[in-house]
């Protein structure tokens, strides 16, 4: 299989970071899938905030960590799930995600990495790491697809990201 | 309770008294089933606790505890009956949380109580969670003086809420992102201390010096809105720094930050409501320091001060078949059509 694509980008504040997944929200349809990935504090959370409000819900994007999943209503809904305190993809399974994941909205999985198989081919991950070089707020964005819907957002981001839009 | 007309989930009728309500309550990890009599004696209150169970793995495992709801809540129902030296027969009422919470988890306990409520044809009434909570504080004091200012603050929750009566309720201020519970087992996962959180930084805490590190109390003078998002990752970097210092001195400042920032805005809003008690309620009323402090400052306004014990301030039932006593006193019941809502508002 090829190598997946992607598309790095460096956000030195909470803000930008939250300004980054606006930039994302336009190019989502519904049954988009966003894998996020990351350590505790790494933002995101903070990512899907923007990429919530660019969607046009009105309710406060908050961590799901306990209560596992929250419901946007913006254009799309946005379900918002957290495997932190899942154990596996079984979990998720059980918790109802399935009813979900992939139907009439976008989804983000926060902690993706404990629940692997749940994520269908094509969708989008979203990797954010510490990157102190740019202080204590400064962060690396991978956003990295191989194949489907997940493919298509980093082309269009990619493109977007060239033409210097915001 | 203008906030119940014109919600399908109420229906306006006689007010009534009934002697024993079963509580219901499967609104995420925990399933809990209570037995009330005469809205004040708890005759049972069981919490399928799973903590042994999740300790292990670091979390609680949903897993776990989603199956665990099928399959304990008849047992536990049972299990209540027998303690209570009652019949399904004798009761009066069925009280259910019929939200916020997990979608499955809480159309389960809705399931339950329906089935209960249709076949012995006694009240249904459904209730918010929150308001649950809220209610927590007349079990302990039942003439708290009006009006209330609640602090509620568990790993899902983080709000201060006005209360001017029961079922007359402004929401004044929540979290932005992350539960103060939330930070206080993020920060305990990080140090290596496990689940739950809360216990094990107090612990440690109490060997530290709280003025060690300077944290940042987040928002603390902007309004009644809570942050701990960037508390919980100032803490995390701070670990990998030069100047770390020792696990107990940054559980204690930690804490510190924390109990600041509650007890400042919850004191902030009594005074800004002229509220005539305060109570504090969830999961975090375990934390001493937290208590202590809204006890002291509560004593210096004048006002009462109230706190459930422990076991009705986490998630249960009894609370639950608490403000289901309180509704029918007004004249509430649920229709049998009472829809699960996972995203209810408490206002």
């Amino acid at each position: 299989m090829s190598e997946p694509e992607q598309l790095k980008v460096v956000t030195d504040s909470a803000q930008a970071t939250e300004m980054l997944g606006q930039r994302l929200a336009r190019f989502l349809h519904p049954a988009d899938v966003i894998a996020f990935y990351g350590d505790l504090g790494a933002g995101k959370t903070t990512f899907v905030r923007g990429l919530a409000a660019a969607i046009g819900a009105p309710e406060q994007v908050k961590s799901p960590t306990f209560v596992l999943m929250h419901i946007y209503q913006g254009r799309l809904p946005i379900y918002h799930f957290d495997a932190y305190r899942l154990k596996n993809a079984g979990d998720l399974y059980n918790i109802g995600a399935e009813d979900y994941i992939g139907t009439d909205g976008v989804a983000c999985l926060e902690w993706s990495e404990r629940v692997e198989e749940m994520l269908p081919a094509d969708c989008l991950r979203v990797k954010i790491y510490y990157h102190t070089a740019l202080g204590p707020n400064g962060r690396e964005l991978i956003f990295e697809a191989s194949q489907g819907r997940g493919l298509e957002i980093v082309e269009a981001l990619k493109k977007q990201n060239d033409t210097g839009e915001n | 309770m203008s906030c119940r007309e014109n919600n399908g989930n109420y229906i306006k009728c006689e007010p009534f008294a009934p002697e024993y309500i079963l509580g219901l309550e499967s609104s995420c990890d925990e399933t809990s089933v209570a037995i009330l009599r005469g809205g004040q004696e708890i005759l049972a209150n069981l919490v399928s606790s799973q903590i042994p169970l999740h300790a292990k793995y670091g979390g609680v495992v949903p897993e776990v505890a989603c199956r665990a709801h099928m399959e304990v809540i008849n047992p536990l129902i049972e299990e209540a009956l027998e303690q209570s030296g009652l019949k399904l027969s004798d009761l009066n009422a069925v009280a259910v949380t019929c939200g916020p919470g997990l979608v499955g988890a809480v159309l389960l306990g809705v399931a339950c109580a329906k089935t209960l409520a249709g076949c012995l044809d006694i009240p249904l009434i459904g209730v918010n969670h929150m308001e649950g909570h809220l209610f927590s504080a007349l079990l302990e004091t039942p003439d708290l003086p009006m009006p209330m200012v609640c602090l509620l603050v568990s790993g899902g929750h983080t709000m201060i809420i006005k209360a001017d009566n029961p079922g007359e309720y402004t929401v004044l201020g929540s979290t932005r992102d992350d539960a103060a519970g939330e930070a206080f087992d993020k920060v305990s996962k990080a140090l290596g201390l496990g689940y739950p959180g809360g216990p094990k930084i107090q612990a440690l805490a109490e060997k530290g010096s709280r003025e060690a590190i300077k944290f940042a109390r987040p928002m603390l003078n902007e309004g009644f809105d809570f942050s701990f998002s960037g508390l919980k990752t100032a803490v995390l970097l701070h670990l990998n720094s030069p100047e770390r210092g020792s696990d107990a001195d940054i559980c204690a400042s930690f804490q510190e930050a924390v109990v600041d920032v509650l007890s400042t805005k919850v004191l902030r809003a009594v005074r800004r409501c002229q509220a005539k008690s305060l109570a504090l309620a969830g999961g975090v009323a375990a934390n001493k320091a937290l208590r202590e402090r809204l006890a002291d400052g509560a004593k210096r306004l004048g006002i009462t001060f109230t706190c459930p014990q422990l076991e009705l301030c986490t998630d249960n039932a009894v609370m639950i078949a608490k403000a289901a006593w309180e509704l029918a006193r007004e004249g509430w019941r649920s229709p049998l059509s009472l829809d699960a809502k996972p995203n209810l508002e408490l206002v």
